[in-house]
Order: C-alpha cells, then sequence, then structure tokens
C-alpha cells in the first residue's frame, strides 16, 4: 500500500511561539517532499485530534508524524490502530522547548533534527500484523506438580473455564501438605492448629471436568513455543504428546539434606530427627524415639538447622519458625507433662502469625531462646545434650532433651543439581576456602529434569540465585526468562501454604493472559498487546549465531547448520537480537537497524567552522527517555547538541549505527540504559548488559575509523536520577569539546 | 448522575501498587475494568517510596511500564480523586456508585503548567505527607498518572483562581466543578484500599511529635527521594543538619498488645533498607537499629546479611524504652534494654526514625467483606464476588501484595465468567 505522510505540527504549549514553525514545516515539505504538513493551536484537543482522524478517515492518510509533545503524553487522544496507521511522534515540547531557550538558533536546529529524524522513522514504518501461526493456537494450561500450588493453579484456571492438563511425579496428588499432620492457623483468631484441607483439594481438582490429571507421570520433553506448545508426557511406560499453550511450573520443594548437618548429630544420634519426621510422627500418632520407640518427654527444636547458614542455604526458609511452633504444638497438646525447647536465631513469624507466636510463648511447657548451638553429644541413654551460647538466659546453657529435631529448610525442586553445578570444575576445598555465599554463574541452568525444553538454551529455565528459578523483579513478580511458563509456590521462593495458594492463582492468571494474548497475535509483558515481531532475512544469515545466544528470552532455536528459527511467541519483542546481527537481518515492520540507522543519518551535521557538535543519545524508553520527559517538565537546561534516540531497550544498539554515525560526522555518541548486574533493572533482563559488552567491543571499528574511544560513552541511569541527566550530557559534550570535531565531518 | 453502563466488567477500588496490578492484570486478561482511586494518581503508598528493597531500584521505574500498560489497555477506565460510596447486589450483578471529586481541571489540560505560574498561594504537598508545600495550582507526582494539574480546593472561590483560569489557554480549568456521582454495574469487585501507617503520636514513650527529630519511616522514604522535601538530602527537620548518627527503633506499634499485636511484616527490610540510604549519602555515618527480631524472610535475609556486615550499621536485640530530646542541641536520646546483655543502653542520635507498621485501610462503605478483629480482610468461600487484594489482607511488601493483586484478578475473573 502507498503510503500517504501528513505532519502535524503543534504549536500549543509554546511551541509555536519559542521555534519558526514555518521553517520546522519546510523540513517536511521541502526536504523530505511530505505532501501536507498542518498546524494546529491545540492538537490534542478535540478538533486538532478530528483534524488528524478526519485526514484518516476521508484523506486516507496512513502515515502520520505528530510532532508535539512527549509520546508519553496524551497517548489516549492519539492512538490509531497499528495496523492500519503507521504512527511518530516528535517530541518538541519535553525534549526542546522545555529546556532550550526560546527562538535560538541552535533550539531551532534541534527541532528541526527531530523532526527529520520522526519523518524518517515514518516513512519506513509499515503497518503492523498480529502474528498468525499455519496451526492453530492452543489455550490449554499445563501445570507441573500437584502439590498445593499446582493443583491450586490448576483449580483456579479451570474455574476461569480454561482446559487444565495437571501433571504430579508421585502416585498422587496432595505433595509435601498430604504428609503434615496440621497446618498453624492461617484464619482468625489465629489461635488454633487447622487441618490442612489437602483432600478437599485433591477432590476439587478430581471433580472438576476440564482438568486432566496424569500422576506418577513425568514430562519427557517440552517443544514449541506458547500458544504451541508440544509437551510429550510418560506415565507407565506410555507416552502421550498433549498441545498446552502455557506452562505453570509448581514442582515446589526438598528439604534440605540433614545428613549434611553432622555437626547438628543428625545421622551420628538416633534421637536426633527432621521436622518432616516429627509430621510422620504425628501422623502415626506417637512421638517415638527411634533408638527405642519411647515417648519422649523432653524435646529441643533447633531452629534454622542449614536455613541462613553460609555453608548450607544461605536464605531464610520462612515456614520453618511456624513449624516449629505447630509441632510443639503437637506435642504439648499429646502430653501436657513434655518439655519442649526452641532454639532460634530470630522468630520469623510475620503479619497475623505473630498472634499464634504469642499463644505458644504462653504455653508454660515451651520455652524459646534466641541462641546459638555449640556442641552436641549422646549420653548412655541415647539422650541428647546440647549446648547453647549466647541465649536471652545467659551466656552458657546446657540442654538435656530425648529428643531433638531439627528444623531443616527449603530447597527448590529445580535447584537440586545446584551442588552438582558449583561443584564441577572446583574441588571442594577451594570452595570452602572462598567462604562466600554459595552463588551461581549468571544464567546457569540447572538440569532439573522438570520440562525438558527442546530449546537451544538448554532445557529449564534460568536460575537465579540460590537455584530458585525466580522473577527477579519486585513489580513483576511472575516475569521468567521463558515466555508463557510461570514458576509458582516453593520452586521459586521459600514460602508458606498460604502464600503458595496466592502465588498459584497468580501464576494461573498469567498462562490465561499468555494464551489469551497469543492468540490475538500478541506479545506480552512487557510490551503486552504490541503486534510487531522479529522478521529474518535469511538469505544474508551468516550462522553467526549471536542472536540464538543473546535472546534473553530464549526465543530461538537453531537447525544443525546454525540457522536461527525463531519462535515469534516466545518473543517478548525487545529487539536484543536485532542489536546483536552484525548482518542486520532482523527487522520489526515498525522498528529496525535500518530505521534507527536512517534516524542516525537524518541528524544535520554542521561544517567544523560553525563549532557546533553533534552528539546522538541513545535512550532506553521505558528509563533514560522518561527521565529527560521529567528534565524537560522541570525546565531543566541542557546542551542543545544533543540528539536523543529511544530504543525499545538499549541492548537494541547495532555497531553499525555507530558506525553510520561517527562516518557521518557525529561527534560523539551516548548510550544511556538500566542498571545491570546482580541487581539489574533491565525489564528485557539482559539489554543493558549487551549493549555494555558490545560497546566494549568498540574499539576495533573506532581503530578502523583513527576516531578516539571518548567519543563513545555508556552508561546506567534509573528513571528517579532525572536531575543527573543535564549534568551527564553536558560533561559529554566537554569531553567531546576536547577531543576536538570529528575529522569524518563534510565526507 | 452520569451513568455508565458496563456489566461484566470488575470494578477495582484502589489505585495503589495492588489495584494497579489487578487492573492491568485483568486488562490484559481481556477483560474491562473500572479503576477507582481517591488521590488525584496513581501509585498510592508506593508512588511515595524512595527505593525498593532489596533492589534498591526506584518504583517509578516499575510504574511507568504499568501507566504505558494502562495508555496501551482501551479495557481500562480509570478515575482518579473518585471513591466508591456504595455497592449493592451480587456476584456477577453489583452496582456501586462513584463519586468524584472536583480536580478543577479536565481532560483539555497539556500539562503546559502556565495556571502554575501565575499561582502564589501554597498548600501542603501530601506527596510528602505534609513537610513541605506546593504550589496550588500543581502536578501532585513528577511522574502523575493521569499527567494533569490540579488546583487546590483551598483557593476555589478566590481571585487567585480566577488568574489560574485566565492563564489557561486550553479551557482546561473549570472552577465550576462540581462533585459528580455515576453509578456502574460490575460483575466482581476487587478492594485494593492498601493501608495506613500507624498512627506514632500513639506511642507515647517514643516521642513522635514531642521530639523534632523523630521521624517514621514514610517520611524516612520521602527525604531519601529525589522527589521528597530536600530533593533527596537527609537531613533532620528541626535545623537542616545532616544526619550522621541515625537510629532506627523497630516494632514502633507492631508486635504490641497495645497497639498492633500483629507483626507488619515489612519494617525490618525498610529499615535495614533505609540504613543503606545514610550510609551511602553519608559515609561516615553511624546507623543503630533496636529490633526484637530481625524478621528478613525467605531469599531477603542475603540483603540483611549484607547491610549487618557493614561495621558502620550495629543491630542489637533490644527494645526501646523511652525516646527524649535534647533541648540544646536537638539530638534525641533513645534508653533501650538490651536484651541480649540484660542491661540499659543510653544512645544519642542526629535523628531517630520509629518503624511504625501497617494499618488495613478499608474503603469506609457497607459492603460484604469478612474481616478479622485487626481489620484485615479474610477470605470467605460463602461471599463471592468480592476480593481483597494487597495489605488490606495482610501486611506484606510489594512483591507479594502484585503476587496477590495478580491473583486476585483471576479471582474476578472467576465471577465473571460464572455469571
Amino acid at each position: 500500500m502507498d503510503k500517504k505522510i501528513v505532519v502535524y505540527i503543534c504549536t500549543g504549549c509554546e511551541i509555536g511561539e519559542s521555534l519558526d514553525v514555518d521553517a520546522l514545516a519546510k523540513v517536511a515539505t521541502s526536504e523530505y517532499k511530505v505532501p501536507l504538513c498542518k498546524n494546529h493551536p491545540m492538537l490534542c484537543g478535540k478538533e486538532g485530534s478530528s483534524l488528524i482522524n478526519s485526514d484518516i478517515e476521508n484523506e486516507g492518510v496512513n502515515t502520520v508524524v505528530i510532532a508535539a509533545c512527549s509520546p508519553r503524553e496524551k497517548a489516549d487522544v492519539f492512538t490509531y490502530d497499528p495496523t492500519v496507521i503507521s504512527m511518530e511522534r516528535v517530541n518538541l515540547r519535553e525534549h526542546v522547548i522545555w529546556c532550550h531557550p526560546a527562538n535560538d538558533e541552535d533550539t531551532q536546529m534541534l527541532a528541526e533534527d527531530y523532526m527529520r529524524m520522526g519523518i524518517i522513522k515514518a516513512q519506513k514504518m509499515a503497518p503492523l500484523e498480529p502474528y498468525r501461526s499455519k496451526d492453530e493456537f492452543n489455550k490449554t494450561i499445563l501445570v507441573v506438580g500437584g502439590g498445593i500450588t499446582g493443583m491450586t493453579s490448576a483449580i483456579e484456571a479451570a474455574t476461569a473455564g480454561y482446559d487444565v492438563v495437571l501433571v504430579e511425579k508421585a502416585p498422587e496428588l496432595g505433595g509435601w501438605m498430604k504428609k503434615l499432620w496440621k497446618q498453624y492457623p492461617k484464619s482468625p483468631p489465629y489461635l488454633e492448629l487447622q487441618p490442612t484441607g489437602i483432600e478437599e483439594k485433591i477432590k476439587e481438582v478430581m471433580s472438576l471436568e476440564n482438568i486432566k490429571v496424569y500422576t506418577g507421570a513425568k514430562i519427557e520433553k517440552t517443544a514449541g513455543s506458547p500458544g504451541l506448545f508440544d509437551v510429550t508426557i510418560s506415565q507407565n511406560g506410555n507416552s502421550e504428546t498433549v498441545k498446552v499453550g502455557a506452562i505453570v511450573e509448581a514442582t515446589g520443594w526438598q528439604p534440605y539434606d540433614a545428613t549434611k548437618l553432622d555437626s547438628l548429630g543428625f545421622g551420628k544420634y538416633t534421637n536426633v530427627v527432621t521436622g518432616i519426621m516429627v509430621e510422620e510422627m504425628a501422623c502415626k500418632g506417637k512421638f517415638a524415639r527411634p533408638s527405642d520407640g519411647k515417648e519422649a518427654k523432653s524435646y529441643v527444636f533447633i531452629q534454622c538447622a542449614g536455613s541462613r547458614d553460609k555453608d548450607h542455604l544461605p536464605y531464610c526458609s520462612s515456614y520453618c519458625c511456624l513449624t516449629s511452633l505447630k509441632q510443639a504444638k503437637y506435642i504439648r497438646e499429646k502430653d501436657a507433662d513434655a518439655k519442649v525447647y526452641i532454639i532460634y536465631k530470630d522468630i520469623r513469624t510475620i503479619a497475623q502469625h505473630e498472634i499464634f507466636y504469642k499463644k505458644v510463648q504462653e504455653d508454660p511447657g515451651i520455652f524459646l531462646t534466641k541462641g546459638e548451638i555449640t556442641g552436641i553429644s549422646e549420653d548412655n541413654e541415647k539422650n541428647l545434650v546440647i549446648d547453647v551460647d549466647n541465649t536471652l538466659l545467659g551466656e552458657n546453657i546446657q540442654l538435656k532433651a530425648e529428643m531433638v529435631v531439627l528444623a531443616t529448610g527449603m530447597v527448590p525442586a529445580a535447584g537440586i543439581k545446584m551442588k552438582e553445578i558449583l561443584s564441577q570444575g572446583t574441588t571442594e576445598e577451594s570452595c570452602k576456602e572462598k567462604k562466600e555465599e554459595v552463588e551461581l554463574p549468571p544464567d546457569t541452568i540447572i538440569p532439573s529434569d522438570t520440562l525438558n525444553l527442546a530449546y537451544r538454551q538448554g532445557p529449564e529455565p534460568p536460575a537465579l540465585r540460590y537455584g530458585f528459578p525466580d522473577s527477579h523483579y519486585i513489580c513483576f513478580p511472575y516475569e521468567t526468562r521463558r515466555t508463557g511458563i510461570y514458576t509458582a509456590g516453593c520452586v521459586r521462593q521459600p514460602m508458606d501454604s498460604a502464600s503458595c495458594m496466592d502465588d498459584a492463582t497468580g501464576a494461573a492468571l498469567k498462562a490465561i493472559q499468555c494464551v489469551e494474548l497469543t492468540d490475538q497475535g500478541k506479545a506480552l509483558h512487557p510490551r503486552a498487546g504490541d503486534m510487531s515481531f522479529p522478521e529474518l532475512y535469511m538469505s544474508r544469515c551468516t550462522q553467526c549465531k549471536r542472536c540464538t545466544e543473546e535472546c534473553p528470552f530464549g526465543a530461538y532455536n537453531e537447525d544443525e547448520k546454525g540457522n536461527p528459527l525463531p519462535n515469534p511467541t516466545r518473543c517478548r519483542r525487545c529487539g536484543i537480537c536485532m542489536g546483536s546481527c552484525p548482518e542486520r537481518i532482523i527487522s520489526f515492520k515498525d522498528y529496525s537497524v535500518d530505521i534507527i540507522g536512517s534516524m542516525v543519518k537524518a541528524v544535520e551535521v554542521p561544517d567544523e567552522d560553525e563549532e557546533k557538535p553533534r552528539v546522538v543519545a541513545f535512550l532506553c524508553e521505558n528509563d533514560a527517555y522518561p527521565a529527560l520527559d521529567i528534565v524537560g517538565q522541570k525546565h531543566l537546561t541542557y546542551n542543545p547538541y544533543i540528539r536523543v534516540i529511544p530504543l525499545r531497550c538499549l541492548g537494541n544498539i547495532n555497531l553499525v549505527w555507530l558506525a553510520d554515525a561517527l562516518s557521518k560526522g557525529i561527534d560523539g555518541i551516548i548510550l544511556i540504559g538500566c542498571k545491570y548486574g546482580d541487581d539489574y533493572q533491565c525489564h528485557f533482563i539482559k539489554g543493558s548488559e549487551l549493549a555494555n559488552t558490545r560497546m566494549s567491543k568498540i574499539k576495533e571499528t573506532l581503530d578502523r575509523l583513527s576516531l578516539e574511544s571518548e567519543r563513545i560513552r555508556i552508561l546506567e541511569l534509573s528513571l528517579d536520577e532525572y536531575d543527573k541527566l543535564p549534568g551527564i550530557f553536558d560533561d559529554f559534550l566537554e569531553k567531546i569539546k576536547e577531543v576536538g570535531p570529528n575529522p569524518y565531518k563534510g565526507f | 448522575m452520569a451513568e455508565t453502563n458496563v456489566s461484566g466488567s470488575i470494578l477495582v477500588i484502589g489505585g495503589g501498587i495492588s489495584g494497579l496490578t489487578t487492573a492491568v492484570e485483568a486488562a490484559e486478561a481481556g477483560y474491562k475494568v473500572i479503576l477507582v482511586e481517591k488521590e488525584p494518581f496513581l501509585g498510592g503508598r508506593v508512588a511515595r517510596i524512595n527505593k525498593y528493597y532489596t533492589k534498591l531500584c526506584p518504583p517509578t521505574c516499575g510504574l511507568e511500564i504499568n501507566f504505558k500498560r494502562i495508555k496501551k489497555n482501551p479495557n481500562i477506565q480509570c478515575f482518579t480523586m473518585a471513591e466508591v460510596e456504595a455497592i449493592s447486589g451480587v456476584e456477577g450483578d453489583f452496582e456501586a456508585t462513584i463519586k468524584i471529586n472536583p480536580r478543577y481541571v479536565n481532560e483539555n489540560c497539556t500539562a503546559c503548567g502556565k495556571c502554575a505560574e501565575v499561582c502564589v498561594t501554597e498548600i501542603p504537598n501530601k506527596l510528602n505527607y505534609g513537610i513541605d508545600k506546593i504550589k496550588a495550582a500543581y502536578i501532585p507526582h513528577p511522574l502523575a498518572f493521569p499527567m494533569r494539574y490540579m488546583i487546590a480546593p483551598e483557593i476555589i472561590g478566590t481571585d487567585e483562581a480566577k488568574k489560574c483560569l485566565e492563564a489557561c489557554k486550553y479551557d482546561a480549568i473549570d472552577l465550576d466543578m462540581k462533585q459528580e456521582t455515576m453509578t456502574v454495574k460490575v460483575g466482581a469487585v476487587i478492594v485494593a484500599t492498601g493501608w495506613d501507617p500507624y498512627d506514632a503520636t500513639k506511642i507515647d514513650n517514643l516521642g513522635f511529635g514531642k521530639c523534632q527529630n523523630v521521624i517514621t519511616n514514610v517520611i524516612m522514604e520521602r527525604l531519601a527521594s529525589p522527589s521528597g522535601p530536600t530533593e533527596g538530602k537527609i537531613v533532620r527537620p528541626s535545623d537542616g543538619k545532616e544526619v550522621k548518627n541515625i537510629i532506627f527503633v523497630q516494632c514502633a506499634g507492631s508486635r504490641d498488645e497495645n497497639h498492633l499485636p500483629y507483626c507488619s511484616s515489612v519494617c525490618c527490610l525498610a529499615s535495614l533498607k533505609q540504613a543503606t540510604y545514610v550510609r551511602e549519602q553519608y559515609p561516615d555515618s553511624k546507623v543503630t537499629i533496636f529490633y526484637i527480631d530481625v524478621r528478613a524472610i525467605g531469599k531477603f535475609e542475603g540483603f540483611y546479611t549484607k547491610v549487618a556486615e557493614d561495621e558502620n550499621v550495629s543491630l542489637i536485640k533490644g527494645k526501646v524504652a523511652k525516646v527524649e530530646e535534647d533541648p540544646a542541641t536537638g539530638d534525641v536520646v533513645v534508653e533501650v534494654e538490651d536484651t541480649m546483655k540484660g542491661d540499659k543502653i543510653k544512645a544519642t542520635a542526629d535523628m531517630v526514625v520509629l518503624a511504625t507498621g501497617i494499618v488495613p485501610q478499608l474503603p469506609g462503605i457497607n459492603i460484604a467483606l469478612t474481616c478479622d478483629e485487626f481489620g484485615f480482610i479474610v477470605s470467605d468461600s460463602s461471599k463471592k464476588g468480592i476480593y481483597g487484594a494487597g495489605c488490606v489482607k495482610k501486611p506484606t511488601g510489594v512483591a507479594q501484595s502484585v503476587q496477590d493483586a495478580t491473583g486476585a484478578a483471576l479471582k474476578a475473573i472467576q465471577s465473571i465468567v460464572r455469571r
């Protein structure tokens, strides 16, 4: 379809008084041969917006350039169907007149450059088409794990009308909850132990017609992508492939291996048991000592057995404090003469659980103290003698007990093999010498035999800290690095059953969103609804594999020759692959290496003797760009030689843009992205980090052009550091002045 | 009375992080949502936080994404300065009355700022809990959504308001704007009205309101924030002195039979985080935290370990008995019983931060909700169609509120599906 483009300039908010609008219009009509450029004193008002709408409806206009305020403003007014209309906004207000002097030559030049950049972008954009697959998208939700979390996800999704496949590896549903005698109080008045309610849950799962349950089953292979997963389930020696649209991974946890806690006597002394063993005893109705089967009369619970311990689990396992309080209650309710000591580091009964803690404290048979266990030994009657230091009762105390209970922590099911990964290539000794927290190398994929993804980047979602395949985000806790696969419950964080159920419900919603948006051919979070997707011109592909390696979401598979095989429904539309490709073969209809490159080339570079340097600033559109809008809002001023180009993510940066800019005579390039590293803020996880890696390799390009490395600067900035931006720009321009003009000017 | 008929949609009461999340998540799953927020902007408590624990990233980053999600999604109708006055009906067929307070600025506003230029009267800045002042024609938050000015009711009827009106070129100011009421039909209701900090003046012995340099943790967030009253500089209220020696008093009201018997869940981590604000800003500063238990639950333990490793941060298990002001210096003197050693400590600091807790804030209307004795909403399977989300259910941090709010979106969707 032919492009019919119109440029609209808003002269409101003093744009008209601050700029030579006629000259600006001339850039459109003369330089870029745009047939029509219209001005309006208030484009966002009813009259202004209907001017545009009527051109679209009556004149067949399909490409619209709106030169007005920031694209972040008035989105409700300037929204058009992207399958028909290509629209680009030129930020004349926040980025031009609000932070640069009115009626000034440099301000005018800035506005004209932004106009050029906006027009060229709009000219090159094509209407979007939602992604359609040759196969029909499936909306079934697969839940892996039949414990409290998995069952809750299954029930919640099924109740909302979705078909669910539930796969549990054990012969029956229920998970750990089924092994518990009771649970600690979860409802008001938070004082009495409660039944676990797990049997009712199981019944509910079995009663829902749209849940298909596989027990004693495992997932052999997960191939495909959201909306199009082919999952091979094996059960009783048979295997079956089911089609699903999204996945909830709720594979839960394992207790920390108590045999590693020999310093606390487990395995050495018969009457040292774990909390799990106490549940078994409670279910049997007798707290029998393993040594003689006699019911114990005195107990010492040791909290944080393995947890909050850099040699074992550096994190807190969240559930153990309440569980020990609960088990103390089991014992006391059964035997009014029994005595229970609980030795803790901190009692962590958060929220309303504090009420239960207070109640337990009132029990005269239960003694609680902070303390450190310094020794444990056994007497000849197989009783345990425990030395405790730094207690609230005095410096050192010695306790005698007929049974010791270790409150062992939680290890995520997906992270069980983490230690093996860590020990690869290093000896046990060298690990100990380091005496550091147990840290996984970034991007580690622990082969936990859970999903067995047929993904080029590995068989499971990448693990984060401590082996939990958790989300890193506080504001978006369901974001994983495998699109359409949502972790829930203890597999992603230590939590109690109530939190598991909340978490499971949220994960079910995310899975539903995934199948619905995928079915519409749209992207998921954080670009939810985006209809662009990457298209590859394979004839130019050199099989360098950068795209397949760098995609943070594992969207690409590879054929045996190393050609990338895109899976658009795994794609989050971040554009990181576009930045990674040296051959520039990856493009979106509205965003490509050519489009951004053309914007760079659209910047007019004055001759050297004019002493007007030019700097291109690539900004992350989520943080640095809005930060610069706030700079405008606050009318802070900065150097007018900066030309800003927003990117979906700084990871889009393609080295060719830098080469284009420098060979055109642009004096400097500044890139501002989000914080990376352990506490990364990049919403595409790796984008900002990859941009930094690419920049570290730019030296080669600069050397080839005989240019100074100071001409390129890369920085991290978070949205609330807007006040630093003017200084950052001015400082960079100072540096550029020092380095001198780009010798390529005028070539 | 305006009437909107959008039966089959979800009403979300509260536009803080929980309500905002429920709204966007439900909308992205394909459902229509009406989001009602009483303040003039979205974000609630989170919009007043400087950084999140434990990543120390600014909430504005996630809010920006959420606002972008709203802008792109035609399924969400958003009302600020609005309150739900009444709800009647049953699951799948509720009728809600929404009261919208006058902003005196309509959708024509371009946020050009001309009204503020002519406005001189200043009013207490609610974003900063009234510590500083802001012009009576103002944008309530630098990242306000909607990005629209408002005129404070304080100047309505004055000549100054008329000047604002005259300064506006876009017919955006309407001084005759009246409170409006509208009714909506919805299939489900999510109550995400959040929390209030516990009123620290009620804790007699901790000196709040008596000592100038005793502040609360929510105020500390504003002091450290670039959009706060001191543009992020942590100085004490009495004389603007840099805070080099600071004491945090944990469980200020929480875990206390006389105040809040429950644990507020977030205060330990919030104080550890605020300790890093001070330590980062003043490398020669000293921080002391008096606590009962340090409740850095789950993976947050790693952050606690890291902060505790700083030799200028001391964590002492002890109950604060008394907080007093040294009238000569404005310094704060704290008396503490060291639980481990059994002795009394007297410590002096430039400023004291009370780690006050979370009090659930219900919408204050007559609706079918089951609450516990503390006022938190309890899930009740006999009452379908109205659900809580976030801190109205239990005191909890941002990530868990978001998880809960995402789940609440599904609960609401189920109510619609069941119709």
